[in-house]
């Protein structure tokens, strides 16, 4: 793919195009997002692994909440909704219930997934409803100028903890596997490799999936922290990342300067929320029940005598 | 197009409102709902959630009214027809997605079995409470469509009609029912599914490549002004979008698009008003006294109108079947004719509010408040009309 620099044909110098690209709504560039934010970096590495994946792109649905993570999915070239602050996960269940044959994106920030949405992401991860869900932690709430979310380290400086935060942050995949999600990986925008590979792995599975991005907001909670440039962050995540896929899951708390526990943590297999529902509902009313997502004739409903007399 | 005969349950029932409802929902075609329990609508889903899977749907029960109320959103748009239920307080939790659902013209259906408020107020009792709220609840400017039922025959009927009304407009489409309707069993009589007339979606019959989501006929006389629609997963790879957005439907936020999305989603609803408007009247035209009132109050109502009548107070009646957008001619003509007006409601005055504003003082507009918790006696609404029978013409409220 890399572009011939010989400068000997420049008549026939090939213009390499991203491979991003067909997944982005160029008529739309450029983005909102400033130089060095690392949600370009994940939208790099999510095209990447629809390209990977082979999926049909037709069949890819994105969500976002509200945010700077939150316009990705103004920026996807796939059917895309950029809904209410916190509430992407549930729009995404409507979607997914309604029209399993949709690979479900959730892709939102840290404030909108865990916090006003937190919730909803709880819920999520206990139905196993599959949906894959792409978080990224950059430890505030961005779009509004840099305040303190549920995710802001101890002692971190913020628009609205300008003597340090003393809340005490919360573990994602901690939580997220407590409540029961099947997936569950921590990556930071250094290692895009690997979070590429984690949404393949998301996109190609079954059930609820969700990856962690440690990313960086230079503009906001970089500068106000002393934490250099967005290339600055790219090193320290080097250094302080520290992979450990079988790690104790308690022990994941982010900390300002200390070690990121990154991996992938957890893939086990439990019937997602469709199986079960239409399982339990089958077994239950055998060849009276009427399969959703089948178009066959429908059982007849009339001969409901219990019902029809309220 | 007709209802699907396996969802219909044709002949005569013994229901409450709620189950009603409940029926009125498969039969127009609604095979996707979500909801988060609460009294006294929590009977219309629980019908629902055994009814679907015997005819092929989902339900699903969220965890809390914030969920249900954008669940329902995202299903519509992977092609479902779809509501959610609720009551006061769960119908607060709502209202950011009730704006949503106005912005993005999403077709949905939330009905609110009314019960006393504020806050947890009463929950088993009536009230009618919640009509400005549906009028004007979310934030910002957007039209509402409202519809009221004063029986469960009516439950039935009416939500048919909302969730029909939400296709035809997509828009999100109000059933303000009260906990009277809701828990009240009477007759209903479901016809066979062949004379149920069933609005389809709005789909786009354009190639994606010449689709553009929120184009509509606007600048056609006569063209309608409500955008076809597309599905998630069919390759048009549409964006939808809460934020003002153009006819691509791309964020824009500029007082210009601004301006024209605002006034076109107004104008779809107003261009259309004399077809949305359902009223029901009896002997307003040699009235001198007219009860203007919606829901389980205008049942009421109608035994102060019959004591007033054989007092020999020519009394009428307007019954609000549907409440927004207000019946503003027809309560403006009649303003001109009759002495009074007599507004009781379930609540401390809110559609009587419009009807003041409306008759801008050229008829006395006759307040009949009521703290809800149970219905008015007819007495009080007796009184009002011999109150308004007693006015000078021509003396102004
Ligand atoms: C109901 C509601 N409350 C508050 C806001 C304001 N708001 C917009 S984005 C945002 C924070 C987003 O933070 P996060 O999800 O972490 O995304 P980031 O900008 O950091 O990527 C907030 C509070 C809103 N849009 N809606
Ligand atoms: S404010 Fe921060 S998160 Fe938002 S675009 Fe800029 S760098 Fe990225
Ligand atoms: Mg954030």
């Amino acid at each position: 793919m890399s572009a011939s620099l010989n400068p000997a044909a420049p008549a026939a110098f090939p213009i390499c195009e991203n491979p991003a690209e067909q997944f982005l709504r160029s008529d739309r560039m450029p983005s909102i997002w400033c130089p060095g934010c690392g949600i370009g970096t994940t939208v790099n590495c999510f095209a990447r692994a629809l390209i990977k994946t082979g999926i049909d792109p037709k069949k890819v649905v994105i969500v976002s909440g509200i945010g700077c993570t939150g316009r990705v999915a103004g920026y996807m070239h796939l059917d895309s909704f950029h809904t209410t602050h916190g509430r992407a996960i549930p729009f995404a269940t409507g979607l997914k219930l309604a029209n399993p044959g949709l690979t479900v994106v959730v892709y939102s920030g840290d404030g909108d997934l865990a916090s006003i949405g937190g919730n909803h992401l709880i819920h999520a991860a206990r139905r196993n409803i599959d949906l894959k869900v792409v978080c990224v932690n950059n430890l505030t709430y961005s779009m509004t100028g840099g305040q303190a979310a549920a995710t802001t380290p101890r002692d971190a400086i913020t628009a609205t903890s300008p003597y340090g935060a003393y809340e005490p942050p919360l573990n994602l995949p901690h939580l997220v596997a407590a409540a029961g999600a099947s997936y569950v990986s921590r990556w930071t925008t250094y290692h895009v490799v690997q979070t590429m590979k984690a949404m393949e792995r998301m996109l190609t599975r079954r059930g609820f999936s969700f990856l962690e991005v440690i990313s960086p907001c230079p503009t906001l909670f970089q500068r106000r922290n002393r934490l250099g440039d967005g290339l600055d962050t790219m090193k320290s995540y080097k250094e302080l990342g520290a992979t450990r896929h079988n790690a104790n899951l308690a022990d994941l708390d982010m900390t300002m300067g200390g070690e990121i526990v990154i991996g992938n943590f957890v893939e086990r297999d439990r019937p997602d929320y469709l199986e079960a529902m239409q399982a339990h509902l089958r077994a239950q009313l055998q060849e009276q029940y009427v399969d959703p997502y089948e178009h066959a004739e429908a059982e007849s409903a009339l001969e409901l005598g219990e019902l029809s007399c309220g | 197009m007709q209802a699907d005969p396996r969802a219909v349950l044709t002949g005569v029932h013994f229901l409450n409102g709620d189950q009603a409802c409940c029926e009125g929902a498969l039969a127009a075609g609604a095979r996707f709902a979500a909801g988060y329990p609460i009294t006294p609508s929590t009977e219309i889903v629980e019908r629902f959630s055994k009814r679907i899977p015997l005819v092929g749907g989902v339900f699903i029960q969220m965890e809390d009214e914030l969920a249900a109320s954008i669940a329902i959103q995202g299903a519509a748009w992977a092609g479902k027809k779809v509501f959610t239920v609720t009551s006061g307080p769960g119908f607060s939790l709502m209202m950011e997605h009730i704006g949503f659902a106005a912005m993005t013209e999403t077709p949905c259906v939330f009905v609110n079995v009314q019960r006393g408020g504020p806050s947890t107020g009463l929950p088993t009792l009536p009230a009618q409470g919640d009509m400005m709220q549906a009028r004007f609840g979310s934030h910002g400017d957007y039209p509402c469509i409202a519809l009221s039922p004063d029986s469960p025959q009516e439950c039935f009927r009416l939500m048919i009609r909302a969730m029909n009304l939400a296709e035809e407009f997509r828009t999100p489409v109000f059933l303000m029912m009260d906990e009277v309707v809701g828990h009240m069993t009477e007759r209903v009589e479901i016809p066979a599914a062949e004379s149920i007339e069933v609005t389809p979606r709005r789909l786009t019959e354009k190639a994606p490549e010449d689709y553009l989501p929120y184009e509509t006929e606007t600048s056609k006389i006569g063209g309608s002004l409500t955008p076809e629609m597309a599905i998630a997963g069919e390759g048009y790879k549409f964006h939808v979008t809460g934020l003002t957005h153009d006819e691509r439907g791309y964020p824009s936020m500029t007082p210009e698009t601004q301006h024209k999305l605002i006034h076109r989603l107004f104008a779809k609803i107003d261009t259309a008003k004399d077809r949305i408007i359902e009223l029901e009247e009896d002997h307003t035209e040699e009235a001198e006294v007219v009860v203007i009132s919606y829901g389980i109050t205008m049942r009421v109502a109608e035994r102060a109108i019959q004591m007033a009548r054989t007092e020999g107070i020519a009394t009428g009646k307007l019954r609000l079947i549907t409440v927004w957008p207000l019946a503003e001619e027809r309560i403006r003509e009649l303003a001109g004719r009759v002495k009074a007006f007599v507004v009781p409601e379930l609540n401390m005055g809110q559609v009587v509010l419009e009807v003041e504003r409306v008759t801008g003082g050229r008829t006395r507009v006759i307040r009949v408040p009521h703290a809800g918790g149970t219905v008015h006696k007819p007495e009080q609404i007796l009184e009002a009309i011999r109150r308004g029978a007693m006015t000078v013409q021509g003396a102004g409220a």
